[in-house]
C-alpha cells in the first residue's frame, strides 16, 4: 500500500533526524564543557560555571540539537508506536560506536561489536513491522 | 542491595511511565497537518497544553534523578546495561496501556535491542 510505505519512510527519517539530534546534542555539550573547565561546587564556583555556560557558543549550538531531538521525538510519537520508535533510536549507540571508530580511531572490544551487531539486526527486524498499529484518535481527527 | 534493585525499579519505571505518557499525550495532539516550521509551531503549542505531556516530565526528570543516585553507588558498566531493561518494560506498556499490536518480529527485535544496549554500554 502507497500510504503504509509513505508512513514508513516518514517514520524514519524522524527516527534518524532524532538519533543524529542527540548524538550532536551530547557531543557539542561534552566539548562545550570540557573547553569550560571542571566546575568547582562553590557558590561563586558555580556562578562563574554558569555565566561561562550561558555565553558558550557550543552549548548553545547542543542546546540547539537536544531541542531538535525533543521536537522529532514528539512529532514521530504523533503518528507511530511507542514500541516502533523506542528500539529503532538505538541505532544510535551502534551509530556512535561506529563514528568513534571512523573519526577518533578508538579501539572497540569485541563484546561491543557484538552488541552493535545485535542492535543492528534488532532495529532492521523492529524497522519492517508496520509503524502504526493502533486507531486515529477522535481528537486527532477533529 | 534492595536499595539498588528499588532504584533501577524508578529509573526504569520513571523513564518507560514518562514516555509512555507522553506518547498519549502527543497521539491525542494528533499529527502535524505538514512538515512545515508553521504546521510545527502550530502542533508544539497544542502539544504543550496537553495534560499528559505535563504528566510525562516529572517521571522523566524522577528517573534521572535515580540514574544519578545509581551513578553514586554502582560502576556506570552497571547501571547502564541493566537499565537496558527499559526497552522490555516499555514494550509491555506499549502493549498493555497504549493498546499497541506487538508482532513476534518486533519481540524478537525488541530484545535483540535490549542486549545489544546493554553489551555495547558494558564496553
Amino acid at each position: 500500500m502507497a500510504s503504509e510505505r509513505r508512513l514508513r519512510i516518514k517514520t524514519l527519517v524522524m527516527v534518524l533526524a532524532m538519533v543524529v539530534c542527540a548524538n550532536a546534542g551530547d557531543l557539542l555539550l561534552k566539548r562545550g564543557m570540557s573547553e569550560i573547565g571542571a566546575v568547582q561546587l562553590t557558590g561563586a564556583g558555580l556562578a562563574h560555571a554558569f555565566w561561562l555556560t550561558v555565553t558558550n557558543g557550543t552549548i548553545w549550538a547542543g542546546i540547539f540539537f537536544l531541542t531538535g531531538f525533543m521536537v522529532s521525538y514528539m512529532t514521530v510519537l504523533s503518528w507511530a508506536d511507542y514500541s516502533y520508535v523506542m528500539p529503532a533510536g538505538a541505532f544510535g549507540y551502534a551509530l556512535l560506536t561506529l563514528m568513534a571508530v571512523l573519526f577518533l580511531h578508538e579501539s572497540v572490544s569485541p563484546r561491543r561489536w557484538v552488541g552493535v551487531l545485535l542492535i543492528g539486526v534488532g532495529v532492521l527486524l523492529v524497522g519492517q513491522t508496520k509503524p502504526r498499529t493502533t486507531e486515529v484518535t477522535s481528537e486527532a481527527v477533529a | 542491595m534492595t536499595r539498588v534493585i528499588l532504584a533501577l525499579a524508578v529509573l526504569i519505571l520513571g523513564s518507560t511511565g514518562g514516555e509512555i505518557a507522553i506518547t498519549y499525550g502527543m497521539k491525542a495532539t494528533g499529527e502535524p497537518a505538514r512538515l512545515r516550521p508553521r504546521a510545527l509551531l502550530q502542533f508544539l503549542g497544542r502539544a504543550l497544553r496537553n495534560g499528559w505531556f505535563w504528566a510525562g516530565v516529572p517521571l522523566m526528570a524522577l528517573s534521572f534523578y535515580a540514574l544519578l543516585v545509581l551513578l553514586s553507588w554502582e560502576p556506570i558498566s552497571l547501571v547502564i546495561p541493566a537499565s537496558a531493561l527499559s526497552y522490555v518494560v516499555g514494550t509491555l506498556g506499549a502493549k498493555y496501556i497504549l493498546r499497541e499490536q506487538i508482532s513476534a518480529a518486533r519481540w524478537a527485535g525488541v530484545l535483540l535491542v535490549c542486549a545489544g544496549v546493554a553489551l555495547v554500554a558494558a564496553g
